[in-house]
């Protein structure tokens, strides 16, 4: 018999550790990640040149990051690495790959979809002026750059991120002018029974906080972001927002880096048709799996924050979960011992993820209270006012049916960026649960081809 | 204005020499051209939508709000292409209009 084709999507942490485990069954799988380099967006590795050390990078994470670079650079010639190549369409059994021009067809015995998470977006009035970034693009600039976003930088949203950026830039030496969390402080008391479930972490978020007081950055909960201020022409120069009891109030910056905690990228999962059910935790519709990965669709596994945000310590042993069913299900041996420990790893991760999402909560009220004028699709300047008329006149209250008639959610980020919004927008205007608006169906190719792309020359 | 981008370490790095727009713009070797345009100004292209100047947002291939040229018309994601001596960058797409909202 030749040799199952077992196919992985990503070299983030699930994705490594998916292909560890199968390389150690002396499979040879194929890894397929759009990133230069391993490690995914958590434990991205800076360019050759760049001489900043593990810890100065990954803070309490670098030993994590360096173990799972070791270990991803150990499968050297183990495995079959497709660097730079993106995966834009799965169907019959086949992945379909786009490297610059180049593209091709590879069959699968097994699909290990690990491909990662995007910042959560609430859109607020004047988001698309430059200068405004992802709070995990804000990241990105310092981590695999070294630079700051900006000189005067004001971190808006919520979620364990907000916190662990600001810190990143504080320790870099950037100038954090502001930390602006919309969640309460009462919010993350209540949840602490779940985030109890792993007290380094909680431990962890705990200093960073310390870590941004001690150095004299302001911090203030339960705000509501009212408007990024400057101008279309040269960007951003404030941030407008309301305090808890109501004042108005302005911090002058010339960037803001603003995420809600983090979506998985379930496009691929959607078009290999696997099953999505709400999650109301989250308010988002996640791709079905048993506890060890297994999809609906046969002879797909779905691993890691890609499937549903636990984060990397979970994605790591989701990872090696979804190869070892994958492998298992092939008819392969596997050590039932380990799925167990695996499993109850997950299960740890998933209590957590849940106080995580109960501490930090999706302001899903401010889609709603969004301003006619503000921009809702970042991509094509479509605004919510424009959105609304377009329920009114066509009585679209679906999605995707609202994407058509709208183009909300049809842009170049295909509904990355907007689409969870314009989901609660609808609702509120609908006056509906926000999972009867459905959600937006993946489409291929995932992301934006070349013209002239074409199968490889032999 | 100045870059948009300031840089926090990592400065000890050779040199690259490329054109934006025509104008010469020197980057460090490892530098994305998004880092490579945002350190030395202030926006990176122009929304064909009508609402102003963006400067990318996600960083990570997500947004495809980061889109510059080559002078031979390749469309290139600013955020993870490296920035090469002698590339010559457009910062609008040549021979293209686009319907705006106004």
């Amino acid at each position: 018999m030749a040799e199952p084709r077992i196919v992985v999507v990503g070299a983030g942490p699930s994705g490594v550790r998916a292909a560890e485990a199968v390389a150690k069954a002396g499979l040879r799988p194929t890894v397929i990640d759009e990133a230069r380099r391993a490690g995914g967006q958590i434990y991205r590795r800076q360019p050759d040149n760049f001489t900043r050390s593990y810890e100065k990078l990954y803070g309490t994470e670098a030993a994590r990051a360096k173990a799972l670079h070791d270990s991803f650079d150990a499968l050297a010639g183990k495995i079959d690495y497709r660097p730079e190549t993106l995966v834009w369409n799965i169907a019959a059994a086949h992945v379909w790959t786009a490297n610059g021009n180049a593209q091709e067809t590879l069959p699968y015995d097994a699909l290990i979809l690990c491909t990662g998470a995007t910042d959560r977006l609430m859109p607020v009035k004047g988001w698309n002026m430059a200068g405004t970034y992802s709070l995990g693009g804000s990241q990105v600039a310092l981590k695999s750059q070294a630079v700051s976003i900006g000189r005067e930088v004001v971190f808006m949203g919520s979620g364990p991120l907000l916190y662990l950026v600001a810190s990143q830039y504080v320790d870099a030496g950037a100038k954090v002018v502001g930390v602006l969390d919309t969640s309460s402080k009462a919010a993350r008391i209540k949840a602490l029974p779940d985030l109890l479930a792993m007290p380094s972490v909680l431990w962890n978020g705990v200093q960073l906080t310390r870590k941004l007081s001690k150095a004299g950055v302001p911090v203030h909960h339960q705000i509501t972001p009212v408007e990024i201020i400057g101008n279309s022409e040269t960007g951003v120069s404030g941030v407008r927002y309301r305090t808890a009891s109501g004042e108005d109030k302005t911090i002058g910056c010339d960037a803001v880096a603003v995420g809600y905690h983090l979506r998985p990228e379930t496009q691929l999962a959607d078009l290999a048709r696997c099953e999505f059910a709400f999650d109301a935790h989250t308010h988002q519709w996640l791709p079905q799996r048993d506890a060890d990965g297994r999809a609906s669709a046969a002879g797909v596994y779905l691993a890691g924050d890609g499937a549903k945000i636990l984060g990397a310590r979970s994605a790591e042993a989701s990872g090696k979960l979804a190869a070892l069913a994958a492998l298992s299900d092939l008819g392969l041996p596997v050590d039932k011992g380990e799925i167990t420990a695996l499993r109850r790893d997950v299960a740890n991760y998933s209590k957590f993820a849940r106080g995580l999402s109960r501490a930090f909560p999706w302001p899903a009220a401010q889609a709603a209270a969004l301003p006619d004028e503000a921009i809702i699709c970042r991509c094509e300047a479509v605004s919510a006012g424009d959105l609304r008329a377009v329920m009114r006149e066509t009585g679209a209250i679906e999605a995707n049916r609202a994407k058509a008639f709208s183009r909300v959610g049809m842009g170049r980020c295909q509904g990355r960026y907007c689409g969870l919004a314009a989901a609660e927008l609808i609702a509120a205007e609908a006056g509906i649960p926000v999972e009867q608006v459905g959600r937006l169906r993946g489409q291929a190719p995932v992301k934006p081809l070349p013209i002239a792309i074409g199968e490889e020359e032999a | 204005m100045n870059g948009r981008f300031v840089r926090l370490g990592e400065t000890d790095r050779p040199h690259v020499a490329l054109h934006v727009d025509g104008q010469a713009v020197t980057a460090l070797e490892g530098d994305t051209l998004m880092v490579a345009l945002l350190s030395s100004g202030g926006t990176l292209r122009e929304s064909e939508f009508g609402d102003g100047r963006r400067a990318g947002f996600c960083l990570m291939g997500a947004c495809q709000d980061c889109w510059v040229w080559t002078e031979n018309g390749d469309r290139l994601r600013a955020c993870s292409t490296l920035a090469a001596s002698g590339q010559r960058i457009l910062t609008s797409q040549p021979e293209a209009t686009w319907p705006n909202l106004g």
